[in-house]
Parts: C-alpha cells; sequence; structure tokens
C-alpha cells in the first residue's frame, strides 16, 4: 500500500508540481484547494504526511493546524506548512500551533522531497 | 521611610506660601533652627506640632504628613529601569519625589508617555509589516515564483517525462510567467499609489500634479497669449493648493510666451526635438526648453514625456508621469537620476538614456538641468533647481546609445549591490 500525502494548496499549479514530484517519489498524493472544510478532509483521508499552504481560501492553514491538534489522533501527523511569509514571528507561529516542519516560497522542488521523506522516515520511526 | 519626607513636603510648602523659615517658626513657636532640622528630614514630626505647621500653611495636616503616591513612585522606578545609558539613584528616589515633587511628576508623566508612544509605534509597525494589500500582492508574487522555480526545474532535471506532463508544464510556466509579469506591475503600482492615495490626499503639491493631469499638462487660455489668471483654478479646494498652482502657471505663461506653440510645432515638424538647439533657437535656457517640451499637447512629440522638477535638497515639486517610468515622491527617488547629477553640476545641460530597474526594459531619454534661482541679496548663495524631461525611447528604433541603469526607490529597487542604497529592499527583505 502506497504512502498518502494530502496536500492542501490553492495555487493549481503549485499542487500540480508538487503532485508531479512525490508521485514519482512513490508517494499516492490527493490534493484539496480550500480551508473551510480542510479538517473534514484530512480526516476523511487519513493520509501519511499533509502539505499546508498557509493562504487558503476561507480559513488559513494556521488555524486548520491549530484546529488539527485539538483533535484526538492528529498530534503527531506530520504536518509540512508553505507559506509566502517566512519571518520568525510567522514561523513561531506555526511552531506553536503544532507545525512539524516550515518552508518558505519560493521553495526548491529538492527541499520539498527532503522535508517529505525527512518527515516520514520520523513518523515511521516513533 | 515616608515620615522622613514631610519635612520636604513643609520646605516646599511654606516656599510656595512665600513664608521665611524664620518667620513659619515663630508662628508654631519653635526656633528656626528646629525647623531647620525637621525641613531636612533630621527631626521627626507629628502630632500637634504637625497640625500647627500645616495651620500655618493652609493646608491639610495629611498633604504634609502622607507619602508620595505609591504610582509616582512605582512610575519613577520604571523610568530608572528603562533608562538607557543613564543610572538613576534609585536609593534616593523617595527623597527626590519628596523634595522635588514637580519634577518628579513631570519625569513619570513623560516616562508614562515615552511608553505610551512605544507602543503606538509597536503596533503601527505591526500593521504596516502586514498591511492586507502588501501581503496578499506579495503573498501572489511568491505563489507565483514558487510555482515557475518548481515547474522549471522539473522540466529541467527530469529526464523522462511523458509529453502530456511536459505540455501541461509547460502550458503552466507560461501562464505563471504572465500571473508573475502582472501582479508585480500590480505590487509596484500599489508601492507608488500607496504614497499617492489616501495618505496624501490634500497635500498641495499632489493636488496641483492632479489639476495639472486633469488638463493634460496643457492650458489654451496661456497659450492664445493669457496669463495663470485666465485659468480656472476653482476644481483646487485648497488655498495653499491655489498658490502654488499660480506659481507653475505663471512659470507656464513665461514659458509659452518665450516659446510660442505655433514656432514650437514649426520647428519640431523640421527635426526631432533637441533641448539645446531649441535654446539656441529660441534665445532660453535649457530649463524653459525642457518645461516647455513637457507642456506641448500631446502627439507633438511623437513619444510619452514625462517632467519631474526638483529642488537642491532632492525634495521633488512637480511631476508629470510617463508610463513605464516609476516617480516616487518626497525624496525617495533614485539618486542616480540625470536630475541629481544635474545638482552637482549647474548649468551643465545632462542627456543620458536610461532604464529602470525591476520594471520593463523600456529605455528613456532623459534630459536634466540644474539652474540658480532668484537671489535675495548680495553674496547670497543661489539655490538650485533642476528639471528632467523623460523622453520615452521608440522600441525597435536603431541607435544604440549607451544605457544607465537607474532604480525608481530603494524601496522596490532589485539592485540590492548598490552602494548607494538607502534602505533594504522589500522585494527581499522580510518575504
Amino acid at each position: 500500500m502506497s504512502r498518502k500525502v494530502l496536500l492542501i494548496e490553492d495555487e493549481p499549479n503549485i499542487a500540480e508540481a508538487i503532485r508531479f514530484l512525490l508521485t514519482r517519489e512513490g508517494w499516492h498524493v490527493e490534493t484539496h484547494a480550500e480551508g473551510l472544510d480542510a479538517i473534514q478532509v484530512i480526516q476523511g483521508a487519513n493520509p501519511d504526511l499533509v502539505i499546508l499552504d498557509v493562504m487558503l481560501p476561507g480559513k488559513s492553514g494556521m488555524e486548520i493546524l491549530r484546529d488539527l491538534r485539538e483533535l484526538e489522533g492528529m498530534q503527531d501527523l506530520p504536518v509540512l506548512m508553505l507559506t509566502a511569509r517566512g519571518q520568525s514571528r510567522d514561523r513561531e507561529m506555526a511552531e506553536n500551533a503544532g507545525v512539524s516542519r516550515f518552508m518558505t516560497k519560493p521553495f526548491s522542488n529538492a527541499e520539498v522531497l527532503t522535508a517529505v521523506r525527512d518527515l516520514h522516515a520520523q513518523a515511521t520511526r516513533s | 521611610m515616608r515620615n522622613t519626607l514631610t519635612g520636604s513636603r513643609i520646605r516646599e510648602r511654606r516656599q510656595i506660601a512665600g513664608l521665611r523659615q524664620a518667620e513659619l517658626a515663630r508662628q508654631v513657636g519653635i526656633s528656626a533652627s528646629y525647623l531647620n532640622l525637621i525641613e531636612h528630614n533630621r527631626r521627626r514630626i507629628g502630632g500637634k506640632l504637625l497640625v500647627d505647621i500645616a495651620n500655618a500653611l493652609s493646608v491639610e495636616p495629611s498633604l504634609l504628613s502622607q507619602g508620595i503616591e505609591a504610582t509616582l513612585i512605582s512610575a519613577l522606578r520604571e523610568a530608572a529601569a528603562d533608562a538607557v545609558g543613564q543610572k538613576a539613584e534609585v536609593d534616593a528616589l523617595e527623597e527626590f519625589a519628596g523634595r522635588f515633587p514637580g519634577w518628579a511628576g513631570v519625569l513619570a508623566q513623560m516616562h508614562r508617555r515615552v511608553v505610551s508612544l512605544e507602543r503606538t509605534v509597536e503596533t503601527l509597525s505591526d500593521r504596516l509589516t502586514h498591511d492586507p494589500h502588501l501581503a496578499a500582492s506579495m503573498h501572489e508574487v511568491l505563489s507565483t515564483a514558487a510555482a515557475i522555480r518548481s515547474t522549471a526545474a522539473i522540466l529541467a532535471d527530469t529526464q523522462e517525462i511523458e509529453p502530456e506532463w511536459r505540455d501541461r508544464f509547460h502550458r503552466n510556466l507560461h501562464q505563471d510567467a504572465e500571473r508573475l509579469a502582472d501582479s508585480s506591475k500590480s505590487l509596484v503600482a500599489y508601492l507608488d499609489d500607496s504614497e499617492t492615495a489616501d495618505d496624501r490626499r490634500g497635500v498641495p503639491s499632489e493636488d496641483v500634479e492632479a489639476f495639472f493631469q486633469a488638463n493634460d499638462h496643457h492650458f489654451p487660455q496661456i497659450e492664445a497669449g493669457g496669463t495663470g489668471a485666465d485659468v480656472d483654478l476653482s476644481p483646487l479646494e485648497s488655498a495653499a493648493a491655489r498658490t502654488v498652482a499660480k506659481a507653475y502657471l505663471e512659470n507656464y505663461a513665461a514659458d509659452a510666451r518665450a516659446m510660442p506653440l505655433g514656432e514650437v510645432q514649426k520647428v519640431l515638424a523640421e527635426a526631432e526635438p533637441d533641448p539645446l538647439a531649441l535654446a539656441a533657437r529660441f534665445s532660453v535656457d535649457i530649463a524653459t526648453v525642457l518645461r516647455r517640451l513637457a507642456a506641448l499637447p500631446e502627439g507633438y512629440l511623437g513619444r510619452p514625456t514625462g517632467l519631474v522638477i526638483c529642488d537642491a535638497s532632492g525634495s521633488i515639486l512637480f511631476t508629470k508621469s510617463v508610463p513605464g517610468f516609476a516617480m516616487p515622491r518626497f525624496g525617495e527617488a533614485c539618486p542616480y537620476w540625470p536630475i541629481f547629477q544635474a545638482l552637482n553640476r549647474p548649468l551643465v545641460p545632462i542627456r543620458k538614456r536610461v532604464v529602470q530597474l525591476g520594471r520593463t526594459t523600456a529605455e528613456f531619454d532623459c534630459y536634466a538641468y540644474s539652474w540658480p534661482q532668484t537671489v535675495s541679496g548680495y553674496d547670497d548663495a543661489p539655490v538650485y533647481h533642476s528639471v528632467m524631461l523623460v523622453r520615452a525611447v521608440e522600441e525597435g528604433g536603431q541607435d544604440t546609445q549607451s544605457v544607465t541603469r537607474v532604480g525608481p526607490s530603494c524601496r522596490v529597487c532589485p539592485n540590492e549591490a548598490c552602494t548607494s542604497r538607502r534602505e533594504p529592499s522589500i522585494l527581499s527583505e522580510g518575504f
């Protein structure tokens, strides 16, 4: 059974590029572009890893992450957060919300792949 | 401890009442030397003597006996703790507050004000760094850049890629490149506009420029032989704006008299407008020519033409915008603009072809000239003004002049290595 990543990103071309990269790495990639129902989508998809954009329509990635971490069984789900804002306060806010890894746009493909590999390896070890 | 300050308060109140120490001592039946010891907090005081002194000073005894308010002491302690590079005598704080309650109050009040202002600055700073319009624009730019980077890397690095994926990525790349161009332009326009819209509403020079813009920088009444007074200034609401406009219109009228429209038209029909040749032909200075060329009706010069006028401080006084050439205001322009270089070489006409970094690749011929203002008296050093005509270069033109790269303003200039940079570009800092 292949590993599943849920990519919550409203920029279709970013989503497409990441989907291509991770599919080649053997991941099954599901995408979603809305913030409002993101929690339900995560719960329904039961992914091994979530890639979450911060600025999403309806609900921000930060709020989604905070709500997610309050749900039972979701504390350890690896979440890679993507944002256009890389200021220390945003990073701190993401860390407080329970982010596993924080990455600023524009990122390189290698950075995304490395982060996904690392997060998955950590999750399977623990 | 607080009671020991009663003497200080008695002394202060006595001085306010204008009583000499000996007089007060006599009124309450003690010696002047004893009162002196009390006033210097070397003798404790209470009971009947305190009441007598209070009566003599026409104040409530409690005013003399009660300690300095805790809030004042607390504020002074905070002020001492917050002081940078200055150590206050904290152990003498109550004594200071007792002996100089007025000054202590002023200090405490100032400290509270500083704290309050610091909070305001923090709040405003936070608002500025989280400007929702700016954040949205930057998000758009960076997200598109991320998509382009990722897609381009896939195309460059993937050895074997299915044709449908390749076509899709090519299409995405094209779309994102277009989006990036549009969003970058919007961002720069927003940054330019943020200086011109609400923030600057009511600034006379802005109102005047809007007025000139509305008239396409051309006034037929004056061209027909009239003066600045013939132009209806009622659209300008403030008296200050009308005063500024009158001065510009008088200059306009003088320029128009020196270079009548009909004659200018004839000369331009014969040859490309060359400011030096025009100055010689009409026997006027270069500044007049540059201002006059910018005031000609659309079509006379064939290509879009803008104008910038600044004073010796570098403050931009007047602009006529030209598409593709950003003209920020309030001394924020790039110091490499020829208009500022002309200030270093007064009366020397400067011509440079420039391209603005971070914008389009459009080139502009800039003619700049700095000339002295009228002096008010003998031995007065003249203050110089500088003017720059900005003329779009015809696309695909044959002449191959060297091009100087200049910025719009530091804030939106991508040239990180610029030695004249005043502040980091927001295009690379903090986002």
